[in-house]
């Protein structure tokens, strides 16, 4: 029982408690009622205010190290932004990180723990194509909505899951087919492709050909490298004497190899040359033997080198994540980052934030009207969260579609010198996962 | 007698915690299960004939890739794909064996690496097929066998262990068996069996073709259980691994590669929270055993209690 008393020390009406039999007996009865319920209903109240677990599959070790090392950094100053500014619902954001040694069977493995052993929310920021796909029939069963950040095309082919989607970052077919026209029409009709003779070259070797021949040009020859090689000259008396562009898109440690031996082949007076960032992501463009990519061209999901044109929001995304001007650690120069994918971990954070916001998510029961709240998005403005540009979601292939930069290197710099509409990069739909149940 | 009702126990001992364990433990278990069935047909080789294989990755994949490709590419149910998974593994194994047993010792090593590393690299080389190294899923549809939907995590667990079981005790009536003694001789001296007679090819060749069959049927069931075929799987690592297991636990018991493969599981699962350097914890666990344990931990029980433990 309570009653209304002034406070002589500050003329306030506090309530005074006095117990009494009638008090204590209803107390212990609530006590007792509450004991009685099942262990979830008992927490329910301190459950919604507890963080939201978000898994992060990071490469820590493995090939994929170098990418997991910018891919975390990207993730913790995205997660402070999000907290700093009240976290989802109101609540904290924690970031619980597992190291899946870039193996698609350690992958699975971290995905389970996510769900089963830490109580995640859901599981987030996977990029190597094999982890993804290892992982991603275990996110499904497990129900746990697979935030992921690839670039592989084999989410919107259909092959995964409700559970799994790309809303951070766009796939390599839409890359690819949204370089035909710039291709095409600056630098040749005539391209010889060479690319790594396994899964990330195919993507480019089968999606190029059909764009290019469809902007009115010819992919003449097509030169697969076995991912063993060590030594490339040998290959290249095989690109035709007619070829006018050289696609590249070598990666591994090989390619500052694969890159000088070119620019000794042809001495500077060779094709013209297009390549994917891939190749040299987390590598400074300045490296001695690099200097022949003087004047050769290069994809880039977000410009590394800061351009006169920087808009606002992607300054201030630099300046969270901790990287300079040129694309390096602050602290550091020569750690250079992931720069043209890294973040698709921070669009796809700000994606779940307001996926949960919309769903109204308070725990893993709402998990399907999370994936339902993000199929449901659409148009993704440029702002803070999505500082590489404005995207479009397709709620049905799980894929995001944007805009792709093409840089060129202008005295070791690179300078974007063509940006592709969001237009140039759309394909049909393969799949709606929508359609599919839950 | 005594020696099949240990094993038992333990089948009923893991199917008591089917019912009890936590759900992450619960499937970290099935896993190693399957995987511990991979180490038990590699253990068949290496601790109970002697022949140290390092290229068990070739039969696994064999056996994955047969489930998996028959799948995606002819339409097959699970069952048949299983059964065209293990005879991919026991072909592969009599081809394999029928040229790496001219060689012996470290020869027989370089042999089987070479062989699984051609394997592997094939796997990349017809990459429109098997998808290289991104690898495919088997979708959930194409894992009911029999009505019993196998990505639903008790069937899992249970499908598991009857594989897990199956192979333990055809491993222990085998090693018993008249066959597995002379497997056992010509580990000990290959010349004095081939002097008393015995066909010393024709039982290696048979050994490697049963230890290729047991470790394709763990691969395949791994795809169907866990809905994924990819190219690591076929990778060297995936070689060496039966061999860490089979050690660690004790080679030439029937018990060891459980053992070792749960142990190995868990080194890494909890080490990994510790520290990224986490294969440094399970390599000094492993120098650590071979100083003070070096037959196995099961291999140290039959040392100080149990002489006749199989």
């Amino acid at each position: 029982m309570t009653t209304p008393k002034t406070d002589p020390a500050n003329g306030l009406k506090a309530r005074v408690t006095g117990t009494t039999r009638r008090g204590a007996l209803s107390t212990l009865a609530g006590g007792v009622a509450a004991a009685s319920l099942p262990m979830w209903a008992r927490y329910t109240h301190a459950q919604t205010a507890e963080p939201i677990k978000i898994g992060f599959q990071v490469h820590r070790t493995g090939i994929g190290a170098a990418y997991g090392r910018w891919y975390d950094r990207t993730t913790q100053a995205a997660v402070k932004l999000i907290n700093d500014g009240g976290g989802i619902n109101g609540r904290m954001v924690e970031i619980v990180a597992e190291d899946d040694g870039t193996d698609p069977k350690r992958g699975a493995e971290v995905v389970e723990k996510f769900a089963n052993q830490h109580g995640c929310d859901i599981g987030f920021g996977t990029l190597f194509s094999h982890v993804v796909i290892g992982s991603a029939p275990r996110a499904g069963e497990l129900k746990l909505p697979y935030f992921v950040v690839s670039e592989g095309t084999h989410v919107s082919s259909g092959m995964l899951n409700r559970y799994t989607l790309q809303p951070g970052i766009t796939d390599v077919r839409s890359q690819v087919i949204a370089m035909a026209p710039f291709i095409t029409e600056t630098l040749g009709k005539k391209v010889t492709m060479i690319f790594p003779d396994y899964g990330f070259g195919y993507d480019h070797r089968d999606n190029l050909a059909p764009a290019i021949e469809a902007q009115g040009g010819e992919v003449i020859a097509k030169i697969a490298i076995p991912p063993s090689e060590t030594s490339f000259t040998k290959y290249f008396p095989r690109i035709p004497r007619d070829t006018e562009v050289l696609y590249h898109v070598m990666v591994g440690p090989a390619v500052l190899t694969f890159v000088k031996e070119l620019g000794e082949f042809f001495g500077g007076r060779g094709p013209a040359l297009f390549g994917f960032i891939d190749s040299l992501e987390a590598v400074t463009i300045n490296s001695p033997g690099l200097e022949f990519l003087e004047n050769t061209y290069f994809w880039e999901g977000m410009c590394r080198h800061q351009q006169s044109d920087e808009s606002p929001h992607e300054t201030a995304y630099r300046a969270a994540v901790g990287v300079d001007g040129r694309g390096a650690a602050l602290n550091d120069g020569r750690d250079v980052s992931t720069y043209a994918h890294m973040f698709g971990c921070w669009e796809t954070l700000h994606v779940i934030k307001a996926g949960m916001e919309a769903a109204g998510y308070r725990g893993p029961k709402d998990r399907a009207a999370l994936i339902e709240a993000v199929e449901a998005m659409t148009d993704m403005p440029e702002s803070l969260a999505h500082p590489q540009g404005d995207k479009v979601f397709n709620g049905k292939t799980h894929q995001v579609f944007g805009h792709q930069n093409i840089s060129r290197v202008e005295g070791g710099k690179l300078v974007r010198v063509h940006r592709t509409s969001i237009e140039d990069s759309v394909y049909p739909d393969a799949v709606d996962y929508t359609t599919r149940p839950f | 007698m005594r020696a099949y009702a240990i094993h038992a126990g333990l089948l009923a001992i893991l199917l008591a915690l089917h019912f009890t364990l936590p759900a992450y433990h619960h499937g970290n278990l099935a896993r190693v299960m399957v995987l511990a069935s991979y180490a038990m047909g590699y253990n068949l080789l290496f601790g109970y004939t002697g022949l140290l294989s390092l290229g068990h990755a070739l039969f696994f994949a064999a056996g994955m890739y047969g489930m998996g490709l028959g799948i995606q590419h002819l339409g097959l149910s699970p069952a048949p794909a299983l059964l065209l998974g293990l005879a991919s593994g026991a072909v592969v194994s009599g081809l394999l064996a029928a040229l790496a047993l001219r060689t012996s010792g470290v020869a027989f090593m370089i042999v089987t690496l070479m062989f699984a590393q051609a394997g592997y690299l094939t796997v990349l080389y017809f990459g429109e097929v098997t998808r290289g190294d991104e690898g495919f899923v088997i979708q959930q549809a194409q894992r009911v066998l029999w009505g019993v939907d196998l990505s639903a995590e008790g069937n899992r667990y249970i499908a598991a262990l009857l594989l897990f079981g199956t192979c333990l005790m055809v491993s222990l009536w085998l090693v018993r068996s008249a066959f597995g003694r002379v497997l056992v001789a010509i580990r000990e001296n290959e010349d004095r069996v081939r002097m008393l007679g015995y066909d010393v090819f024709a039982h290696k060749l048979a050994a490697m073709m049963i230890s290729g069959g047991m470790a394709a049927l763990a691969g395949a069931a791994y795809g169907l259980l866990f809905g994924y075929v990819g190219a690591t799987f076929a990778s060297v690592q995936y070689s060496i691994f039966p061999l860490l297991w089979v050690l660690l636990g004790g080679a030439g018991t029937v018990l060891g590669p459980f053992i070792g493969t749960l142990f190995m599981f868990y080194l890494i699962d909890l080490g990994s929270d510790l520290t990224t350097a986490y294969m440094l914890i399970a390599g000094v666990a492993l120098v650590l055993l071979t100083l003070f344990a070096p037959q196995g931990v099961m291999g140290e029980v039959r040392r100080r209690f149990w002489r006749e433990l199989p």
